[in-house]
């Protein structure tokens, strides 16, 4: 028997929840337990008096699935809203990375010149190594490390996707 | 200023202000102080099970018959874990209870102490919500939003973890006003705009049918009652689920009975055959629906639910409506009545039902020598049934039999397990609803296999001189498994045979109850009626044709329209794809 496949779409949801303990497991449990995949999460709260956090996740899935997902996110109870960015439409998403570079040389001049054009800054040196912090859409990060690979790179810490709507208004 | 008092003191308190009638529980080291304080009041009653499984489904028992929240105390660790199965129960039924879990104190909690279970971890995803309390101060209001979340939209189960500390530290308490919960806020009416959308394709379909569940059921008593007047006005069919059953009485004429895997041919038919699909308060369950790509092809489909999860998760519909169903039925009965919607003309549609109606798909051998168990199921109804009793059923053959040939007049008196499908439920269920309803006839009816999975409640009836009967379809097999071992896997009967039974009239005689047992056909009036008529808990092993399987019967993955009518029809093994399904 064979096991059937559809079309995936790749979203970034905004969920904004209580800041209440273990809303991370609630959540995250909620996708394991129904098979949903979590390409990415990043939690922290938002508001003045920490009751509120915004959960960031990218996931991907058919659209009957996202529409699942974000029925299913909404049902929590410690959950105040879901909001499926991507289908929404302007919004602006970025993605934090330290990336340890070590190398000698061309290849330590090379590094330099890339994290200059990539806009990335040199937030710690020795004479052997930088840590670079680049900024940008998972794209930018995935093609800067790609470079990184070839003039040294030691390790990656990144942050995962956060995404705000554009324009004035909250979502 | 209000007067301090202890966490156990202030949960008691709360449980009271909530209306909290009876608790289902069982004692240990982590709720001592709780236990406590029960002891020093009388306005709550405790029901003290013997194993936390069946706190669970008593609860869920006294919560389906009654129409209130069902109450579980159990202690830390084991107690918990052992109460997990009930809430999953619960959660796949949308049972509304609320279950009291004690822990560890908090300076002890993640320490591995002793009879600590990360109780909260645990039933994190078997619960509609749940808490750890670990400040006394906090306990009164979570109590009450416990209450508040476990009734309010989807009815499901919460769990409140209250460490030892907390239940003897002092706190102030104050009973909460209404609850505005900032979070969760069920929609419960739907747009007028939608009404009017549903009454137009109601009232312009040519082949109509009304497919519900038990979201009916939740929806309170009301809820039954406009929808038995959608369908006089409407004249449409009525089919619905298991967990549906009563809430159209089954000797209506428009009723089709149970659809779905053992449902009726017509049921099923006219699913498949319809123009319309009014589906309210049910979840296009695979046990429902059958093969996804073959279901119900040429309709359009029409979703009331008050979980909007539930909508378009394994049927696309038409038109979605989210809300509470006995506020939409309200709505549409009021919207087509103002409209003066002369009944629609469904003569031609009917005509088609009656010839479906006429393969008479509950029809089942006859036999002299055995006692065949729809038969049975028959028998009891028809002793009972002017006594309106609340039937409540374990897992299996059983179950699907007593869904088929038992005729449901009325709401909240069909308890039944049936999203997770819990063996052991029945008998725990009955003796909630005989709680909740003294003076009901209350009758669990069992296989000889799911009853021993929580036969040690035997002794809590006892105790609390619950009358329930308890009436066992003895096959000696977990006939649900041996049938599909004939249907799937060429009668190779691995495991399913329940050897070395206990003498049931003995061990009911043991707990105190009395044991009567049914051998033949001719000895079923008269023993049925010898249970009727003797006083207090009565267990009956009705011994029945071993080897009878349950039809009608749609297979794992067939259409509606493949259904099987007899045993002529199985065929001795399956592909991986049919095996691959539940």
């Amino acid at each position: 028997m064979r096991i059937r496949t559809e079309a995936i779409e790749r979203h970034t949801l905004s969920v904004t929840v209580d800041n209440e303990a273990g809303i991370l497991a609630r959540i995250a449990g909620m996708f394991t337990a129904r098979g949903y995949n979590i390409e990415s999460l990043t939690v922290a709260d938002v508001t003045e008096d920490e009751s509120v956090s915004r959960i960031t996740i990218v996931t991907s899935g058919s659209s009957h699935v996202l529409e699942q997902i974000i029925a299913q996110l909404d049902r929590l109870v410690p959950v105040h809203k879901v909001l499926d960015l991507t289908a929404h439409g302007p919004h602006v998403e970025r993605e934090l990375a330290l990336v340890k570079v070590a190398g000698a040389g061309e290849h330590r001049i090379e590094a330099l010149r890339l994290a200059d054009v990539y806009r990335a800054r040199v937030v710690d040196a020795t004479t052997g190594s930088f840590v670079f912090e680049v900024t940008g859409g998972s794209d930018k990060i995935d093609t800067f490390v790609g470079l990184m690979r070839e003039v040294g790179l030691v390790e990656v810490a990144r942050t995962g996707i956060v995404a705000i709507t554009r324009g004035r208004d909250p979502a | 200023m209000t007067r301090e008092r202890s966490g156990a003191d202030i949960l008691v308190e709360a449980l009271t202000d909530l209306g909290v009638e009876v608790i289902f529980g069982y004692p240990g080291g982590a709720v001592l102080p709780i236990y406590d304080a029960l002891f020093k009041q009388k306005r709550i009653r405790h029901v003290l099970v013997r194993h936390e499984q069946g706190a669970a489904h008593a609860a869920e028992g006294y919560a389906r018959a009654t129409g209130k929240p069902g109450v579980v105390l159990v202690t830390s660790g084991p107690g918990a874990t052992n109460a997990v199965t009930g809430i999953t129960d619960a959660l796949m039924d949308s049972i509304p209870i609320v279950v009291l879990t004690g822990q560890v104190p908090t300076t002890l909690i993640g320490t591995d102490a002793f009879q600590e279970a990360d109780t909260i971890g645990i039933t994190r995803h078997v619960t509609k919500h749940n808490y750890l309390v670990r400040d006394p101060a906090k306990l009164g209001d979570v109590i009450h939003e416990a209450f508040y979340i476990a009734t309010a939209g989807r009815p499901g189960p919460v769990v409140v973890d209250i460490p030892k500390d907390v239940q003897v530290a002092s706190a102030p308490y104050r009973k909460p006003g209404v609850i505005e919960h900032k979070t969760y806020r069920p929609r419960l009416k739907a747009d007028a705009a939608e009404i009017e959308a549903i009454v137009d394709m109601l009232a312009a379909a040519e082949r109509p049918i009304l497919y519900t569940g038990g979201g009916i059921i939740n929806a309170g008593p009301g809820a039954s009652q406009l929808l038995r007047e959608l369908a006089r006005i409407s004249g449409a069919p009525v089919t619905s689920t298991l967990m549906g059953l009563g809430a159209l009485p089954a000797s209506s004429p428009q009723w089709l009975g149970m659809l779905g895997m053992h449902g009726t041919y017509e049921a099923n038919m006219a699913m498949h055959g319809c123009d319309l699909m009014l589906c309210l308060g049910a979840r296009f369950d695979d046990r429902v629906t059958g093969r996804l790509d073959a279901f119900s092809p040429g309709s359009r489909k029409i979703h009331v639910d008050i979980d909007r999860s539930s909508i378009n998760k394994n049927v696309r519909v038409d038109l979605a409506v989210v809300g509470d169903v006995g506020l939409v039925l309200e709505d549409m009965v009021r919207v087509w009545k103002a409209r003066q919607h002369p009944k629609p003309d469904l003569a031609a549609w009917w005509k088609r039902i009656e010839g479906w109606r006429a393969k008479k798909s509950l029809a089942f051998p006859a036999s002299k020598q055995e006692i065949m168990p729809q038969q049975a199921i028959r028998a009891l109804w028809r002793a009972t049934h002017a006594l309106n009793p609340i039937i409540t059923t374990e897992v299996g053959q059983h179950q699907m039999w007593a869904a088929q040939h038992f005729g449901f007049e009325a709401p909240n008196k069909w308890l039944t397990s049936g999203g997770l499908g819990t063996m052991g439920y029945g008998l725990p269920a009955a003796i909630g609803a005989q709680v909740g309803n003294p003076n009901a006839l209350v009758i669990d009816i069992a296989g000889e296999a799911s009853i021993q999975m929580n036969i040690q409640e035997l002794g809590t009836a006892t105790q609390y001189r619950l009358p329930v009967k308890l009436f066992i379809l003895n096959n000696e097999y977990m006939g649900m498994v041996r049938q599909w071992q004939d249907l799937t896997y060429g009668g190779r009967y691995s495991e399913s045979y329940s050897e070395s039974l206990p003498d049931f009239v003995k061990l009911a005689e043991a707990y105190g109850w009395t044991g009567l047992r049914i051998e033949k056909p001719a000895e079923l009036e008269d023993g049925i009626a010898r249970m009727l008529e003797t006083d207090g808990p009565v267990l009956v092993d009705c011994r029945v044709a071993k080897l009878a399987n349950c039809f009608p019967m749609i297979p794992s993955g067939a259409a509606h329209t493949e259904m099987l009518l007899d045993q002529a029809e199985v065929s001795g093994e399956m592909g991986d794809e049919a095996k691959a399904l539940v």
